[in-house]
């Protein structure tokens, strides 16, 4: 299996309709996942089945007692996440700011701390017309969405370890769930856009994704809309010795297929669908040298 | 007051109306703009201007191994594995570490203190005579962003009009953005992408009781789904700005639409008074 991640750095750069095209167009067996488990968006454009949901347990979080709190306050006064706070004569924790590390428990002398399992999102397992999809849904504001992305990935690769390709929606960023993404990796296939903000977050994941050592391919999206953009990410990219592996024109048939809920290249003819079917001819290439090396 | 600009979905012009709000406002009061999308942090590309940086570091233990006799206390109460106890060695994960001062606390023999590790920056700048920049920058392969976003907010802390620039998602860093903030302005799109996010980021701002309004950004006129949905959940759309090329190449060079096309900035004034009747500010 040979694993790929389509990231950006920056957001709104296009990695879902560039995901989703490449699952409807490259051949042989594949395993989905969208690791954006705070705005998951694959499934709008792949129309899944669910097959199965799990519950996703995050940190534990603290909770006082507040008929054995004694409110002495130490819990706050060693909580560095200034999730303990008093209430009536009591402490409470905040749950939404609590990390779970258990200090209070420590500190406490009354013993009034009590950690508990919190579920703080669920993994779904569900059947595409290109194979299993697995996506998440984390609560809104939880934390723990770089453990949730291991949870999803974890669930693809056990469930679907036979699929010639694993193939991941990243989230956008730098941080802990692009980390979490992009470790164990073969190849990263970052979207871009000529915008000087796309060009510096460009840079950015690109320094991330160096200290992993995964094969790094480069795709340019709406690259007419600011030629000289474009140009000068690619001789960044040529400067740093890495391959742009397709170019993608700005086209309304774009937005038009996202509004239907499908694949772009399943959506007709259209210069999008052309320049992706380049980048994936590119990709594949990519992909049959990289077994070729194993 | 303080107003922060989200989104959920990323690329929808969280940046583009943050520094457009901020260059205009700048033009008649004190404006503070904060960049809390740390992972990437783009608002200082808009703003050129020689910065003033300072280190952001978080304690992560240091295990002296002649005072330490590996009873293990401190893998037992990490709850992050950031601490494995051999033998005769302590194995340290600091990227795994929350700073949490756990094992300092448990150590019986005084074997752990904690050490500052560098994981970013903040800048502040002076781009323009009213307008203060602060930039969180979280180093590259460093996961923690949310004690970034918190440095960045402190050098705002006391200054009258601050505009936090939020990261996308709905997890952490957005939560953290958005606690004690008046007032949030969400960017959206008329795709299902990006309704389907909106819905997110509304549910995040209401569990922390932020008063929110809309912007809808690069509308091709297909907006009745969002529009539905704003009405809805009560939701005032506080702003349409319309799909243009021109716009979105003075935003891709790194310019100003306000700067440009300077008969934006009414607009971009009239979305702020929007924001302080949001937030409950008298005029």
């Amino acid at each position: 299996m040979i694993r790929l991640a389509v990231i950006s750095g920056k957001g709104g750069t296009g990695k879902t309709m560039i995901t989703a095209a490449l699952a409807h167009l490259l051949p042989g067996s594949i395993v989905l996942a969208d690791c954006d488990v705070d705005a998951a968006n694959l499934e709008l454009l792949l129309n899944p089945d669910q097959i199965r949901t799990e519950p996703f347990m995050g940190m534990k979080s603290a909770v006082i007692d507040p008929t054995i709190c004694t409110g002495c306050g130490e819990c706050e006064v060693h909580c560095r996440f200034d999730a303990v706070h008093p209430e009536g004569g009591a402490y409470r924790v905040n749950p939404i700011r609590c990390e779970g590390c258990a200090v209070c428990v420590l500190v406490c002398p009354a013993a009034a701390v009590t950690m508990h399992p919190r579920q703080t999102g669920e993994v779904r397992y569900s059947q595409t017309e290109r194979g299993h999809l697995v996506h998440a849904r984390l609560v809104p504001g939880a934390g723990n969405s770089g453990l949730l992305v291991h949870a999803v990935k974890k669930t693809a690769m056990e469930q679907d370890r036979d699929c010639n390709l694993f193939l991941i929606d990243g989230p956008p960023g730098t941080g802990c769930p692009l980390i979490s993404t992009i470790s164990g990796m073969d190849i990263v296939l970052i979207v871009t856009e000529p915008s000087v903000s796309g060009l510096h977050d460009l840079k950015r994941v690109v320094a991330v994704c160096r200290q992993f050592r995964p094969r790094i391919l480069v795709v340019i999206n709406r690259f007419d809309l600011e030629p000289s953009l474009t140009e000068t990410i690619e001789m960044w990219c040529c400067e740093e010795k890495i391959p742009i592996i397709g170019k993608i024109p700005f086209d309304p048939a774009v937005i038009e297929s996202v509004r239907k809920g499908v694949p772009v290249t399943s959506a007709g003819a259209s210069p999008a669908t052309q320049a992706i079917q380049i980048l994936k001819t590119n990709l594949e290439q990519e992909l049959m040298h990289y077994n070729n090396k194993r | 007051m303080k107003l922060a600009i989200a989104s959920g979905k990323g690329g929808t012009g969280k940046t583009m109306v943050a520094v457009n709000l901020a260059f205009t406002l700048s033009k008649t009061e004190e404006v503070t703009l904060v960049d809390c999308d740390v992972e990437e942090p783009n608002l200082h590309l808009f703003f050129p201007a020689p910065a003033i940086t300072t280190e952001v570091t978080v304690p992560v233990p240091v295990v002296t191994e002649t005072t330490c006799d590996h009873c293990g206390r401190c893998e037992e109460v990490c709850q992050y594995g950031a601490m494995t106890v051999l033998r005769n060695r302590v194995l340290l994960f600091p990227e795994l570490c929350h700073s949490c001062g756990g094992c300092t606390l448990v150590c019986p023999n005084g074997a752990i203190h904690e050490e500052p590790k560098r994981i970013g920056t903040t800048t502040i700048s002076t781009p323009l005579p009213n307008l203060k920049l602060v930039s969180g920058m979280l180093d590259t392969g460093n996961p923690h962003a949310v004690p970034i976003i918190r440095a960045a907010k402190t050098l705002a802390a006391s200054d009258p009009l601050i505009i936090c620039d939020t990261a996308p998602g709905t997890s952490c860093p957005v939560v953290e953005t958005l606690e004690g903030c008046d007032a949030c302005i969400l960017v959206t799109e008329s795709t299902p992408f990006g309704l389907h996010d909106l819905r997110l980021a509304v549910d995040v701002a209401a569990r922390l009781d932020v008063p929110i309004g809309i912007v809808i950004n690069r509308s091709d006129g297909k907006d009745q789904a969002t529009l539905e949905f704003c009405t809805d959940h009560d939701l005032d759309v506080m702003m349409i700005i319309p799909f243009d090329r021109e716009i979105a190449a003075i935003q891709s060079r790194g310019d100003l639409l306000c700067r440009v096309r300077p008969e934006w900035q009414a607009a971009f004034t009239a979305l702020f008074y929007k924001c302080q009747a949001l937030a409950g500010v008298q005029r």
